[in-house]
C-alpha cells in the first residue's frame, strides 16, 4: 500500500481501512516504510524539478510489489498523468521502463476492488445514510465510473443518496484553495448545500483531499454532517468496528 | 429568455427573415450621447488586477453571479444534448485534434498557400506582427475606403487589438452589430464570454441600456421588443455604412476562402453589404482544405451554442463582380502566437477554434463570470491563451485559476489538454520567481523533508507540535496564520491525529 502523505499525517483511518478490507479480502498488505509522497502539490503548483525526486523515491519502494493500492484518486491520477512524461524528461532508459511497468501495477483503491479484483460486494455492513462524491481525478483523469457507486450500493444498512451535481468539483483544487480561496469558497458553498440537500449523515469520496476540504466547511457551520472516505464504510462491518 | 446571444439572438433571426429590408422604417442617426457612450474601457491584461482580487469583486455582484450561473447551464444541458446524439463525437474530436495539430506543425506553408490563393481571388492579403502593427493597417484601409465608419461582426481578435479604441482614435465610428456586441457597445460594458459576449446580462438589464441608448422610454421587455428595437438599430447602418470589418472562424488554405459561422444574420449582412470588406485573423484560423469544414462545422456548433449547425454558415473567396463587396482585405495577425507555437509544450493552445464550451463547463468560471480574467479570452481558455499572448509579461495569476478539475479538457471538441498546459505554465511563472519568495522557500523546504523517511516523520511529529496552540477544545483549528489563513476564512481544520498511520503500522507488527 501506498498510503499518500496526507493520509498517513492527517487521515490515518483510511489506511487503517485499506488494510482491514484487503486482508479480509485474504490479501496480504505490505507497507515500504520508505514511502513519502508522490510530488502532486509540487508537480501541479509549478515545481516539477522538486517533484523529480520524489516520483524517483517511489519507484524505487514500489517497483517490486505485485500491485500498489492507493487510497487517494488525485495521487493516482498525478502518477499516470504525469509520471511517463517526468521519466522521459531525465532521458534515463532505466527510469521510463521501470515507470511504465510499476504504473500498469499501481491501482486506486476503489478502482482495485472492482477493475483489478473483479469486486463489488466486499462483505461490508454500513448502516447510516451516505451521498457520494465523485472527485475531479477519479472522474476524469482514473475514468473510475461507477465503479465506487457499485462498491456502495453493495453494502449492507447502507441508504444511498444522489447528490445534485456529483460531477461539479468542491473547489479544493490543493493550493487552489488558498491562492483563490474566495473562488474555492463558492465552489465549496454550492458542494455543501448539495451535500446537505441529501439530508445524508456523511458525505464520502476516493480522495481524502476533497473531503478535507468539504468537512472543513461542514464542521464551520456546525452542521452535524460528516465526511468519510469509501475505505472506510467498506472496512464497516457487523462487529460495529 | 436571458440568455441574450441564444434565444434573444434567433427572435433577431427571424424578425430578419420574415419582414423585407424595404418595410424596415429608417432609425435616423443615433440617439444623443450614444457616440459618447461607445468608448467602453478595454480588458486588457498589461493593466488588469490580479484574478482573485479580481474575483472577489465580480463575486459581490448576485445578479451577475444568477445570470451567469443560468446561461452557463442552459447552454451545457443543450451541449450534452447535441453531443449525445453523435455516436461518433470521440472520433470528431479526435478528428478535430489531428486536423488542428497538423497546421500548426505546417503553419508556414499553410499561411503561404492561403496568401497565394487568396490573392488569386482577389481578396489582399496583409501581414500583421502586432496589435499595433494590425490596428494601423485596418485604419488606413477603412480610411482609403473613403468612410469614416464601420459595420463590424462579432470578432474577438479585433477585440483582442482593442481595435474599436484605436478606430475611435482615428476618427472612425465602429458599429457592433452582432447583438450581444451591441448589447456590450451600448452599455458601455465588456465581453464577459467569447461566444455569448453579454451573457452577464438578463433580458431586464438589457432593456434598460436600449431604453437609454436608443432613446426608447417605451420599450418592452419581451424578447421580440428588444429583437425588434436592435434590429431596427441595426438596419439602418448596415444600409448605410459601406465599409466592413470582420474576424474568422477559419480560413482555408486550398481555396484561399474564410468562413464564418453565426446565428443572426446580422454577420452576413456585414459580409454581403459593404462595398469594402476587411477581415483580421490571428494567423492560427487557417485550415489545410476544404473538406476540414465539415469536422470543424460539426464540432464547433455543437460545443459553442449546443446546435447540430449554425443558422448562418458564410464561406467566401475573393471578389466577384456584381456580388458582395468589391474590395476585400485580410489582415493576418501573429501578435505572439508564432512565440506560444515555438512552445512545444503551450502550442496546443492555438488548436483552439473558440467554441468556449470550455467556459460553460468551468466551475470557476461559473462563479466569477468573464471579467475576472482581466483579457477578452476569460474562462479556461483565457487562463492558457492569455498568458502566453502575453509571453509570461502579464497575467500570471490566470495559470492559478484554476483547480484542475479537468471539466474543460473533458468537453474541448479539439482536445486541448487545458490542465496540462495550466501546469506548464505555473512552471513558468515559478522560474520567475526571486530567491527569496516565501512559497517558493516553503516548497523547497517541503521537497526536501519528502525525500527523506527520517526528515517525514521529524515533520509530521513538528506539525502536531506547531498546530498544538491553535486546536480548540473539540479538536479543530478554525484559525491559520499567513497564506494559510485562505483556508480557515471558511473551513474549519481538524488537528492531526496523535498516531500517524505508520506509527500504527509499526506497533501493529510489533504486537504481533
Amino acid at each position: 500500500m501506498f498510503i499518500t502523505c496526507y493520509n498517513d499525517t492527517l487521515f490515518p483511518e483510511t489506511g487503517m481501512a485499506v488494510v482491514r478490507v484487503l486482508e479480509r479480502l485474504g490479501h496480504t498488505v505490505e507497507f515500504p516504510a520508505g514511502q513519502t509522497c508522490c510530488g502532486q502539490m509540487h508537480y501541479n503548483t509549478g515545481y516539477q524539478a522538486e517533484a523529480l525526486p520524489l516520483m524517483e523515491r517511489f519507484v524505487a519502494q514500489f517497483k517490486d510489489a505485485e500491485a500498489v493500492v492507493v487510497p487517494s484518486s488525485s495521487c493516482v491520477a498525478m502518477m499516470r498523468e504525469h509520471y511517463p512524461k517526468m521519466a522521459r524528461g531525465t532521458g534515463k532508459a532505466q527510469l521510463i521502463a521501470e515507470v511504465d511497468a510499476l504504473l500498469l501495477r499501481v491501482f486506486e483503491f476503489s478502482e482495485f476492488l472492482t477493475k483489478r479484483l473483479g469486486l463489488e460486494d466486499v462483505g461490508a455492513y454500513y448502516p447510516h445514510r451516505v451521498t457520494y462524491h465523485a472527485s475531479c481525478h477519479g472522474l476524469r483523469n482514473l475514468g473510475l465510473g461507477d465503479g465506487p457507486l457499485r462498491l456502495l450500493k453493495a453494502v449492507r444498512g447502507i441508504d444511498l443518496v444522489e447528490l445534485e451535481g456529483v460531477e461539479q468539483c468542491c473547489g479544493f483544487g490543493g493550493t487552489f484553495a488558498v491562492k483563490n480561496a474566495e473562488v474555492s469558497s463558492a465552489m465549496l458553498a454550492e458542494k455543501t448545500t448539495a451535500v446537505l440537500n441529501t439530508r445524508a449523515e456523511a458525505c464520502t469520496a476516493c480522495d481524502n483531499s476533497c473531503l478535507m476540504h468539504i468537512q472543513g466547511a461542514l464542521h464551520r457551520q456546525r452542521t452535524g454532517v460528516s465526511t468519510v472516505h469509501l475505505a472506510e464504510i467498506l472496512a464497516g462491518d457487523e462487529g460495529g468496528r | 429568455m436571458i440568455n441574450p446571444g441564444g434565444r434573444l439572438a434567433g427572435a433577431v433571426c427571424a424578425l430578419c427573415a420574415r419582414r423585407p429590408m424595404s418595410e424596415v422604417p429608417d432609425m435616423g442617426h443615433p440617439a444623443p450621447g450614444l457616440v459618447a457612450a461607445m468608448s467602453g474601457t478595454a480588458l486588457d491584461p498589461k493593466t488588469a488586477p490580479a484574478f482573485p482580487i479580481a474575483a472577489q469583486a465580480a463575486m459581490q455582484d448576485t445578479q451577475l453571479r444568477k445570470n451567469v450561473r443560468h446561461a452557463t447551464e442552459v447552454i451545457r444541458t443543450k451541449r450534452a444534448r447535441v453531443v449525445g446524439e453523435m455516436p461518433d463525437w470521440q472520433e470528431l474530436r479526435e478528428a478535430g485534434k489531428q486536423i488542428r495539430q497538423h497546421t500548426m506543425e505546417h503553419l508556414d506553408f499553410y499561411l503561404e498557400q492561403f496568401e497565394a490563393n487568396c490573392t488569386k481571388a482577389g481578396g489582399v492579403v496583409h501581414w500583421a506582427a502586432d496589435a499595433d502593427e494590425a490596428r494601423r493597417i485596418v485604419i488606413g484601409l477603412v480610411k482609403a475606403s473613403g468612410s469614416d465608419e464601420v459595420i463590424k461582426i462579432k470578432s474577438m481578435t479585433t477585440e483582442e487589438i482593442q481595435l474599436n479604441a484605436g478606430l475611435k482614435a482615428a476618427g472612425i465610428h465602429a458599429y457592433e452589430t452582432d447583438l450581444a456586441e451591441l448589447i456590450i457597445q451600448l452599455g458601455q460594458d465588456r465581453p464577459s464570454h467569447i461566444v455569448v459576449p453579454a451573457l452577464h446580462k438578463n433580458r431586464q438589464q438589457i432593456r434598460e441600456i436600449f431604453r437609454r441608448e436608443m432613446n426608447l422610454p417605451e420599450l418592452g421587455e419581451r424578447p421580440q421588443d428588444l429583437a425588434d428595437a436592435a434590429r431596427r438599430f441595426l438596419r439602418e447602418k448596415f444600409l448605410r455604412v459601406k465599409t466592413g470589418v470582420s474576424g474568422a472562424n477559419f480560413l482555408i488554405a486550398e481555396t484561399g476562402g474564410v468562413c464564418i459561422v453565426e446565428s443572426e444574420g446580422n454577420g452576413r449582412m456585414c459580409l454581403t453589404l459593404p462595398e469594402t470588406l476587411i477581415t483580421v485573423a490571428g494567423i492560427d484560423k487557417v485550415l489545410p482544405r476544404f473538406e476540414d469544414l465539415e469536422v470543424m462545422l460539426q464540432l464547433l456548433p455543437r460545443s459553442a451554442t449546443g446546435e447540430r449547425m449554425n443558422p448562418y454558415n458564410s464561406i467566401w473567396n475573393g471578389v466577384h463582380a456584381g456580388d458582395g463587396p468589391k474590395t476585400f482585405h485580410v489582415v493576418l495577425m501573429d501578435n505572439a502566437r508564432t512565440s506560444v507555437l515555438a512552445d512545444e509544450e503551450g502550442r496546443q493552445t492555438l488548436n483552439c477554434i473558440r467554441c468556449a464550451a470550455c467556459l460553460n463547463a468551468c466551475p470557476v468560471y461559473r462563479q466569477t463570470g468573464g471579467h475576472a480574467y482581466g483579457s477578452v479570452y476569460a474562462g479556461p481558455i483565457g487562463a492558457i491563451l492569455t498568458p502566453q499572448l502575453q509571453q509570461m509579461h502579464h497575467a500570471q495569476s490566470l495559470p492559478y485559476a484554476s483547480s484542475l478539475c479537468g471539466a474543460c479538457y473533458e468537453v474541448c471538441p479539439v482536445k486541448i489538454n487545458i490542465p496540462e498546459v495550466l501546469i506548464h505554465l505555473r512552471s513558468k511563472v515559478v522560474e520567475q520567481k526571486g530567491m527569496f519568495d516565501v512559497e517558493a522557500a516553503a516548497m523547497r523546504a517541503a521537497a526536501v523533508v519528502f525525500r527523506s523517511e527520517r526528515r517525514f516523520r521529524a515533520a509530521q511529529r513538528l506539525a502536531r507540535a506547531a498546530e498544538s496552540p491553535l486546536v480548540g477544545k473539540d479538536g479543530w483549528i478554525g484559525w491559520l496564520p499567513g497564506m494559510l489563513g485562505g483556508w480557515t476564512k471558511v473551513r474549519d481544520l481538524k488537528e492531526i491525529p496523535k498516531e500517524s498511520f505508520r506509527e500504527w503500522w509499526e506497533k501493529r507488527g510489533r504486537s504481533e
